[in-house]
């Protein structure tokens, strides 16, 4: 975050300066590097200022009137117009300056010392009462083995006879009395028998249930950032679950669509696990050697290595999903299945997916008929027929074998 | 003492100076074992025979690491595209309208795409010709996907690229037009108004280059006889639609004759409609050889050897023009005839006369009758341009290449070497030529024999434009990318000649100059065709024809006449590589994976010939040894009822060897025995030694008076008497009262209430249904049908879902069939009786019946599975959850119809099926919504469950009602005769509920009380 010392408001804002940047600027422009168009960081010592305010508001204008330094970066950018911005005034794009000349001030020294300092005793800290800890430990074991060493000493020279262990009367061991009693036998075998069984039963019905199955991807792609923390819609990138039978895995095209600009990781981090900002802007430097993306000089080199996911949700080929049908016949979130997405750093699958499960959902999940003409006139005999207000997918005959498997 | 004492093995060892014992003593083997040596050395051990403990080793190791990895759970794979084409969508379908004309078929149709790949054919309903595949367009699909195309240019049998194939063979073209020598262009009919004019311009670079068109199966007399009486190379088309009287002189309308694709508008004026109680349909009368399925339509069937359908033409084209002949006819003959011309003489310009004689005497006498006639059903102005071969300059190229006297030959599209009947001879003189370049999808017999072949891609990879009829053009456009490095014939003589263009770019070029005219490029793309108003007349060169008729009315047979003919499923054996079609039953003979000899029963007999039933119920036959001239096969026998006496019949396009699988390569060439491109030929026939294995899938051929299989009736009674008579709906005895079998209180079931929702039923009528057989082809493509090839189709375990059942009538009609069933008197009468009713009649009635799943309401089937596989839908579908399946097969045991196919073994990646579904090529045809099912269990029609639910989803996606006509299942959509209709019986509107309560509907085995949801319209025959 940004925080703006006072003597700036005076004139121009960095702050709102930053607000306008990303309003109209950052769809072409960076500030340290070059995108669409070039670099805005110290662009006013490069132009002049009311060049800079006759260019934004008008560039194809001064490129036709003939102006070499419009012509000159006219030309440098494969002679692409930049949009003209009428509407920004001369204090907004001031403002828009002021935040690309802004170098937040390197915090005071002595403030960033203190804080690693204190976060290095405390850990410091918390090794050393570990260690203090052990050694009282290690003190108090030594002092009662030395006191029941001495104890016993006294108790022989004071002759005391220390109680041994005596040869008991030979008791009937346990076993041999359970062996005899057929009764607990019985029971213990059926018992065992149940218990097995049901074990078993429960380890055959997990056989091809992949709940939970979570592997490595070939790029790390966080569902978190984008669709937690960057609220992008699923269907944005999954815009097949609207039309067919496949969710579809996004073509890399639709990546670039924002990380052609998107080139660095600036969000949170989660160190624990070691998602750092490098780490993240790591992995979309695998998405730009995929589709070929030539950064510097931001154009496609035409070589591409195509991603080879993991494919987490494996129907069988004898069951037929529709996605279409759910999502948008049935207008049925994608989380119900896919589960809280948003929150997954790494995709696994959410739900059994076993056949049980779909019948479950199919028998509790009424039908969609608001709106559709389509359900109009079945829906309106078949509730009658059932005596219903609204019906269940499987009283529209969501449960016959042969609406799946074909 | 005991410690000194030793026991010596040998003479050497006692005298213990041999080191060799020491050795032995010290060392089990003589040797350490090389096996590092041994297994490091790859080509060793490639050459060794692996050893005993080897061999456990390896097993041993295998399925311990087998084992370990079964464990775990296969890692699957996701690839999205880089770049994902705009109009794809993964798991939606493409429709593409193109074009397919490889010079025996020709047709605009739809192709469907999935995920860029072509996996069906479909009708293109649009196109006002030419828009209905048959079963071999139906099954071209697949022929894009054989893993025997050629993948590349080839020269002299080694792999060659195309820059270097052009470079020589231009250089070679330069030299022979230096030099002046002729170089011959012999091509298929290509129809194509872009592709002359390619040729007509390389013709201008290369003078000595002479284009010659060569039709595998020549139409040439007909060709030769419209040129004569119309002053245009072309064929006369015909709209049956429109007629009321059609006499066939040994024209096979329904099959292959003059290009084909006539059965739709046949099949129009074969309904009878009522209007004002009173029906009208046409009448056709049939004089053939063979059977045909004309001849199985046909109201009246005459049986007539070629030179008797000679004698009766000119016996008919005499009695309309009034002159006389001296010959005579067979008396049987003559009254059919007679009658044939009553009705001509009464149907007047709705009358037809067609004939497949292949002689040009015999062809322009047929279009001088039709002129006499005033037909309205021919057309002559807007001729059919699918057949342009020219057989006598095709005969003058052979003579020169035999005799090596041009310099050098291009094929494109054709095979001579294969198709001529001196193949042998003239692939010597081919071998002698300075140059030979043949253009062709495989390595066959003619690329064998040529210094270059060039690699050409299937229709589906490839841009084309037609004009199939005067005036009616199609585009074709690639439905993929080709799959192997080839390039089209255009694209290639557009280099030769020095042009830059693409074909795709002359095509353009071309159309925007003088086809379009006010028409969008993309609009026409879009559609497929495009029809010109054509406003040219053809006037009739009148011309005496008196000769030609005393010619004709001369023709006498000496011996037995030989009339080889094109099968449904092979044609001219252009696919005969494509396992779908090998498999394909013929629709008469039923008979799949052959080609054999047809013969009369009554030539059988009088040779020596049999057709027998083994123990198993399979068909086998004798071998005859036929000769044509000097050329002598071994072929086998069928006994063909309908058959005319002293004629007999060969399929084209069978014994194929190169370029072929080697499951594939099954019959005998006929092509042998066509010589002068005559296909009646003298022939004699001698019984040989053996039994031939025929994979026949239907056993039983005649009905047998069991009117509840297939209802017929006549136009007469249909018009006059009451349903209860023709249609009569099977009683039952309850309580000692006839009742009707499907009235309420008979039914042991309860009935489900279906009256909500869809309820689908499909409706078969028996009249239109020409037995085509696209149906059974579409199914197979729609539903991932497997092949199980030969041996299995005669074990009964074919499996198709979709059967199209042929019937013959043991007495002369079907009628007479039930007269001979009810005049049964006693038990020992009606074993006799039934014995006897088991051999169809001399010359029978044929009726076909398309049979599937009949998703019987009341399913037996349904009741008797253990595991509830089996179940019903509420929309009318009969259920089959294969996972659920445990192959006990009870359901079909239990089934009325025997519609059931069981799974014996593992039909796909299992190499004792090496079909399509055996290699990644061939398995990109697969329909992805439709499962693939493995071994042990059973499946069956579904009627097309993934195609209505389609349309429900559409139809909610948009959020709308469903309009009749949507539903559809692939039989129905296949069927461009208007036989199959298919819809939901509970829209009341709907064309399949009125054709519920036609009169002419019957359930099949009714009374059994199935309740089926697929109905049947009752045959009426115009006798």
């Amino acid at each position: 975050m940004l925080t703006i010392p006072q003597l700036f408001a005076q004139e121009s804002d960095p702050a709102a300066g930053k607000k306008l940047f990303n309003a109209n600027c950052a769809a072409c422009h960076k500030l340290n590097k070059k995108a669409v168009g070039p670099a805005l960081k110290g662009v006013s010592s490069k132009y002049d200022r009311e060049w800079l305010y006759a260019w934004i508001k008008n560039s194809s204008a001064m490129i036709k009137s003939g102006d070499a330094q419009a012509v000159a970066i006219w030309e440098e950018y494969n002679k692409s117009v930049m949009t003209a911005f009428p509407q920004l005034s001369n204090a907004d794009i001031d403002n828009i300056i002021a935040y690309t000349d802004y170098t937040p001030p390197p915090p005071p020294p002595g403030e960033v010392q203190a804080n690693t300092t204190t976060v290095a005793s405390s850990g410091v800290s918390n090794d050393l009462i570990l260690a203090a800890l052990i050694l009282v430990f290690a003190i108090l074991v030594v002092m009662l083995i030395l006191v029941n060493k001495t104890l016993k000493r006294i108790a022989s020279a004071s002759g005391v006879e220390l109680v041994t262990k005596e040869a008991k009367e030979p008791r009937r061991p346990l076993w041999d009395a359970f062996v005899k009693n057929h009764f607990l036998v019985l029971m213990s075998v059926i018992f065992l028998l149940l218990s097995s069984a049901y074990f078993a039963y429960g380890y055959l019905m997990q056989v091809g249930v992949d709940q939970g199955y979570m592997p490595v991807q070939p790029i790390h792609y966080s569902h978190k950032i984008h669709a937690g923390a960057n609220e992008i819609e699923c269907k944005y990138c999954h815009s097949s679950a609207r039309v067919s039978k496949h969710s579809g895995i996004p073509s890399l095209n639709v990546c670039m669509n924002c990380h052609q600009n998107i080139a660095e990781y600036n969000g949170e981090e989660d160190l624990d696990n070691g998602y750092t900002k490098d780490f993240y802007t790591k992995e979309i430097k695998k998405l730009y050697a995929a589709v070929g993306w030539d950064e510097e000089n931001q154009e496609y080199t035409g070589v591409t290595e195509p991603v080879k996911w993991v494919r987490i949700h494996n129907l069988p080929d004898f069951a037929y999903f529709n996605h279409a049908q759910h999502v948008q016949v049935g207008q049925i979130a994608c989380q119900k299945c896919h589960g809280p997405v948003e929150e997954m750093e790494v995709m696994y699958q959410y739900s059994p997916l076993t056949m049980g499960w779909c019948i479950n959902c199919h028998r509790e999940t009424n039908v969609k008929v608001e709106g559709n003409e389509y359900y109009a006139k079945i829906h309106e005999q078949l509730s009658k027929k059932y005596g219903v207000e609204q019906l269940t997918a499987a009283q529209m005959g969501g449960l016959e074998c042969g609406k799946c498997h074909y | 003492m005991a410690e000194n004492k030793t026991y010596w093995k040998s003479a050497e060892q006692l005298k213990g100076e041999n080191p060799m014992i020491d050795q032995l003593e010290q060392k089990e083997f003589a040797e350490q074992i090389p096996v590092n040596e041994f297994l490091g050395d790859s080509e060793t051990l490639e050459d060794s025979n692996t050893s005993r403990r080897d061999f456990l080793k390896y097993v041993g190791f295998s399925t311990a690491a087998a084992t370990l990895a079964a464990c775990e759970g296969p890692v699957i794979k996701s690839v999205p595209y880089v770049v994902q084409p705009e109009q794809i969508q993964p798991g939606v379908a493409n429709y593409y309208a193109t074009a397919i004309a490889n010079g025996f078929d020709f047709a605009s149709i739809l192709i469907k795409t999935r995920e860029g790949r072509p996996i069906k054919v479909e009708n293109n309903s649009d196109v006002p010709v030419f828009g209905g595949a048959n079963a071999r367009v139906h099954a071209s699909v697949l022929s894009l996907y054989d893993v025997q195309r050629l993948q590349g240019p080839k020269s002299n049998g080694s792999d060659i690229t195309w820059e270097d194939l052009n470079l020589q063979v231009g250089a070679k073209l330069k030299a022979l037009a230096v030099t002046g020598k002729e170089v011959v262009l012999l091509t298929q009919t290509f129809a194509s108004p872009t592709t002359s004019k390619i040729i007509d311009n390389f013709i201008k670079v290369y003078p000595n280059v002479k284009h010659i068109v060569y039709d595998t199966v020549s139409e040439s007399a007909a060709l030769d006889a419209f040129e004569s009486a119309y002053g245009i190379r072309a064929l006369a088309d015909y709209d049956f639609s429109k007629a009321d009287t059609i006499v066939s002189v040994g024209a096979d309308i329904l099959g292959d004759w003059q290009g084909g694709g006539y059965d739709s508008d046949y099949s129009k004026s074969r309904i009878p409609h009522k209007n004002q109680g009173k029906a009208k349909m046409s009448k056709h009368f049939q004089f053939e050889a063979n059977m045909t399925l004309s001849g199985a339509s046909a109201d009246i069937r005459v049986p007539a050897t070629p030179s008797q359908q000679k004698n009766i033409l000119a016996h008919l084209y005499a009695n309309l023009t009034g002159t006389k002949i001296s010959d005579s006819l067979e008396a049987g003959i003559q009254s059919k005839l007679d009658k044939a011309i009553q009705a001509l003489k009464a149907a007047g310009s709705k009358a037809v006369v067609v004939s497949g004689i292949q002689e040009v005497g015999a062809q322009k006498i047929v279009l001088a009758i039709n002129n006499y006639l005033q037909s309205k059903v021919i057309n002559v102005n807007t001729p059919r341009l699918i057949r342009q071969g020219n057989a006598q300059e095709v005969a003058s190229v052979i003579e020169a290449v035999k005799k090596a006297s041009i310099g050098g030959l291009i094929t494109v599209g054709v095979n001579p070497v294969f198709t001529l009947a001196d193949g042998a001879a003239f692939a010597e003189g081919l071998k002698k030529l300075d140059l030979s370049v043949a253009f062709s999808l495989k390595e066959d017999e003619t690329s064998l024999a040529s210094q270059y072949t060039a690699a050409v891609p299937h229709y589906l990879e490839a841009w084309g434009d037609y004009e199939f009829k005067a005036g009616n053009y199609a585009l074709a456009q690639p439905t993929i990318q080709p799959l192997f490095d080839t390039k089209q014939f255009q694209d290639v003589l557009l280099s030769w000649t020095g042009n830059s263009q693409t074909y795709y770019d002359a095509i353009q070029e071309n159309w925007s100059e003088s086809i379009l005219g006010s028409s969008k490029w993309n609009k026409v793309l879009h559609d497929g065709f495009l029809v010109v108003e054509n406003s040219i007349q053809n006037n009739y060169q009148r011309a005496d024809l008196a000769v030609e008729a005393s010619v004709l009315a001369a023709a006498k047979s000496t011996g037995l006449e030989l009339v080889l003919y094109t099968k449904t499923g092979m044609g001219d054996g252009q696919q005969a590589n494509n396992p779908w079609l090998q498999e394909f039953p013929d629709p008469i003979t039923r008979v799949s994976w052959d080609n054999y000899i047809t013969v009369s029963a009554a030539d059988a007999s009088a040779a020596g010939l049999k057709n027998i039933n083994v123990a198993n119920g399979a068909l086998n036959g004798s071998y005859a040894k036929v000769t044509v001239g000097e050329t002598t096969l071994t072929l086998p026998v069928l006994i063909q009822p309908g058959q005319a006496k002293g004629s007999v019949g060969i399929a084209f396009g069978y014994g194929k060897k190169e370029g072929l699988q080697e499951e594939m390569q099954v019959g005998l060439n006929a092509f042998q025995f066509y010589n002068e491109f005559n296909d009646v030929q003298n022939v004699s026939i001698s019984l040989a030694d053996g039994f031939h294995e025929f994979a026949c899938v239907q056993l039983h051929n005649t009905l047998m008076g069991r009117g509840d299989i297939v209802k017929e009736t006549t136009l007469e009674v249909f018009n006059t008497k009451d349903k209860k008579y023709w249609n009569a709906i099977p009683m039952v005895s309850k309580n000692h009262m006839e009742e009707e079998v499907t009235s309420e209180g008979v039914d042991m079931w309860q009935n489900f209430d279906r009256s909500i929702g869809h309820h689908f039923n499909l409706s078969i009528d028996l009249n239109a249904c020409t037995g085509c057989g696209a149906c059974v082809i579409a199914c197979h493509s729609e539903n991932n049908v497997p092949v199980v090839g030969k041996t299995e189709v005669r074990r009964s375990r074919d499996m198709h879902w979709l059967r199209i059942d042929r019937y013959y009538s043991s007495e002369t009609t079907f009628d007479g069939d039930n007269q001979t069933k009810d005049d049964i008197d006693g038990l020992s009468d009606s074993l006799s009786t039934f014995g006897e009713m088991e051999q169809a009649s001399e010359n029978p009635q044929v009726t076909f019946q398309p049979v599937m799943c009949q998703h019987c309401n009341h399913a037996p089937c349904e009741t008797v599975c253990p595991v509830a596989a089996s179940s019903h839908g509420r929309q009318g579908q009969n259920h089959m959850a294969y996972n659920r399946c445990v192959g006990t097969r009870y359901c079909a045991n239990n089934c009325p119809y025997k519609v059931r196919r069981f799974n014996w073994f593992l039909y796909n990646q299992n190499d004792e099926f090496d079909y399509h579904m055996n290699n990644d090529l061939g398995r990109m045809v697969l329909n992805p919504d439709v499962v693939v099912r493995s071994r042990g269990v059973m499946e069956k029609c579904s009627m097309c469950i993934q195609k209505t639910q389609k349309t429900i989803l559409d139809a909610k996606l948009e959020g709308r009602q469903i309009k009749d006509g949507e539903f559809q299942t692939a039989c129905s959509s296949a069927c461009s005769n208007g036989a199959m209709a298919f819809g939901d019986i509970n829209d009341k509107d709907s064309e399949i509920a009125h054709l519920k309560e036609n009169d002419r509907m019957y359930h099949l085995l009714e009374s059994v009380g199935t309740k089926p949801n697929v109905m049947y319209q009752t045959k009426v025959r115009n006798t």
